[in-house]
């Protein structure tokens, strides 16, 4: 391995760090580069600086997990190189453009693991772009790590274990949390009966959030429909029908979601071909079982790979690690791996228990009213984008993109390109994997054009 | 009415900055879009709609919460820090 490049991590959350670890116990020195000032990644997000809330406050349940990660990751400075707040913004043949500190690095690898992690799934609704509509996600990282309520009075809106959490996580923090307004109708969480062979403290603290919920007096409305957000300069209120009837709530703060979606993009630019993946409802970069993707020494970690969770990524990111020092013919545990195997192929059960639990809503992709924002970036109405559909007969993602601008703005299609792939197939009467997915675009994220080189090429050896 | 409300680190220190001319106070630990919406209802409007717009993911993601310095620097509000001085615009013009 004399000479070689160093392998490059990239994401510092729950499968990164997993990832790492395993990979400085091998003997390698891997560089790590992710977005966020300091590591965790979403799920175990730390503060900019700390406050008087302890982290049991901020991670529930889950404290024991987020301390472990933090901590095992601050042990591995010595012995790694950690770019924070890095941006890879664009991957080709072994090699990784990354803006950091104001300036643009390129980084020879060898051996890339990709865990890029996810973000909440979203279908527009009327007035999704109001201020004081954010996703769960959004909606969490605000109260976890800024210590801040998205409002006084706040709607938690879809689907996905997120709902429930946030709603409690509010509620715990102090704040009126106006109602749950849950996609699913109350039959589908019958589904977690089937969960408790497999995980049954993790089923038992969703009902306690329920229990609490309730306990506390916050209403919650399963099988909603026609959800629209109102407002004038900000969100006020939200509508929905509810088994034929309309129903109207005042609020000045929204969270929503429907389940989250992976990062892909990164795996996109590095080769990697992809496969459609009915559970997640998206095209999703191939792997093996320990992580390997289509192309050699490329490995997919963690929910950027396909949704999981937490205690899956921590586990898919230190096998990829594992198959990472297989391929390169250093000593690796085997045995650990095939334990690693077995405890991811029962959390992937759960998954399935969850998504029968939290299904997504496919009718409301139907249902898209004309005059709704589909693409917020470049706000492309859905009539404008069935009008395109129809007068050009585009049954494909990326012509629909050129034709009508959907997902060509700033996020490039993290935020509307399942939305418009569902609505292409509704249009067409097409299945959802027939459309085809959005190519991905360097730069990844917009950078800024005044970025320089930096003084020499950024390759640390081994 | 502000869209954020803050729960935590309302004592911490203080950190001047100003916002559309007119000088606020943040806290420390504050990324930009928390110290313009705990003070504002939006960080940008639309360059197509002139509809306000005050971020949706918060996660850096979206890319709805850029925003535009007095010295024509732009930032994503929710991954940037506050810092001291800051001179941020959210009315004029476009973060296009």
């Amino acid at each position: 391995m004399n000479g070689r490049a160093q392998p490059l991590v990239v994401g510092a959350g729950s499968a990164g760090i997993r990832a790492a670890q395993a990979l400085v116990a091998a003997g390698l020195r891997p560089l790590v580069v992710d977005e966020a000032p300091s590591c965790g990644g979403q799920i175990y997000r730390q503060r900019l600086v700390p406050d008087e809330r302890s982290e049991t406050a901020l991670y529930g349940s889950e404290a024991g997990k987020a301390r472990a990660l933090h901590r095992d990751f601050a042990a591995l400075a010595g012995d790694l190189d950690y770019w924070p707040q890095a941006l890879l913004w664009n991957l080709r043949d072994g090699v990784a453009d990354i803006a950091v500190a104001g300036e643009s690095r390129r980084v020879a690898y060898d051996g890339l693991i990709l865990a890029t992690g996810a973000t909440d799934r979203i279908l527009p609704l009327p007035g999704w772009t109001l201020p004081g509509v954010f996703t769960l996600g959004g909606a969490q990282v605000a109260l976890k790590a800024q210590g801040c309520a998205i409002g006084s009075r706040v709607v938690f809106v879809g689907t996905g274990p997120l709902l429930y959490l946030v709603a409690w996580q509010y509620m715990k923090a102090g704040v009126a949390v106006a109602a749950v307004l849950d996609a699913a109708p109350f039959s589908a969480k019958f589904a977690m009966l089937r969960g408790l062979m497999l995980f049954p403290a993790v089923v038992a603290r969703g009902m306690r959030f329920v229990a609490e919920l309730r306990l506390r007096g916050v209403a919650i409305h399963s099988g909603v429909d026609n959800v629209r957000f109102e407002g004038g300069d900000a969100v006020s209120g939200v509508a929905w029908t509810q088994a034929g009837r309309t129903h109207r709530l005042a609020c000045d703060g929204v969270g929503y979601g429907l389940a989250l979606r992976s990062e892909t993009q990164a795996a996109d630019l590095a080769g990697c071909a992809f496969r459609f993946d009915e559970r997640d409802r998206a095209w999703l970069p191939q792997r093996d079982a320990a992580g390997r993707s289509s192309v050699r020494h490329v490995y997919l970690a963690g929910d950027g790979a396909g949704i999981a969770g937490a205690d899956a990524a921590e586990r898919a990111g230190e096998r990829a690690a594992l198959a990472l020092c297989e391929d390169r013919h250093l000593p690796y545990s085997p045995e650990r791996a095939a334990v690693l195997d077995v405890e991811r192929a029962r959390i992937d059960r759960f998954r399935d228990v969850l998504e029968a639990a939290f299904p997504y809503p496919t009718h409301w992709a139907a249902g898209l009213a004309d005059d709704t924002l589909l693409c917020r970036c470049e706000e492309i109405r859905t009539g404008e984008a069935r009008d395109a559909i129809d007068r050009f007969d585009i049954v494909e993602i990326n012509r629909l993109k050129a034709v009508s601008r959907v997902g060509m703005g700033r996020c490039q299609g993290r935020i509307c390109a399942g939305a418009a792939a569902e609505l292409l197939a509704v249009q067409t009467g097409r299945s959802l994997d027939s459309v085809g997915r959005l190519r991905a675009q360097a730069p990844l994220k917009p950078v800024p054009l005044v970025l320089t080189p930096a003084p020499r090429e950024t390759e640390a050896a081994e | 009415m502000p869209l954020l409300h803050r729960i935590a680190r309302k004592g911490h220190t203080t950190v001047a900055f100003t916002l559309d001319g007119e000088p606020r106070e943040g806290r420390a630990g504050d990324t930009l879009l928390t110290a313009i919406l705990s003070q504002a209802k939006a960080v940008r409007v639309s360059e197509f709609s002139g509809q306000p717009r005050a971020g949706f993911c918060q996660m850096g993601a979206c890319q709805d919460c850029w925003v535009t310095l007095a010295d024509g620097a732009r930032l994503r509000a929710c991954t940037t820090p506050l810092a001291a001085g800051m001179s941020i615009v959210t009315r004029a013009g476009s973060a296009a």
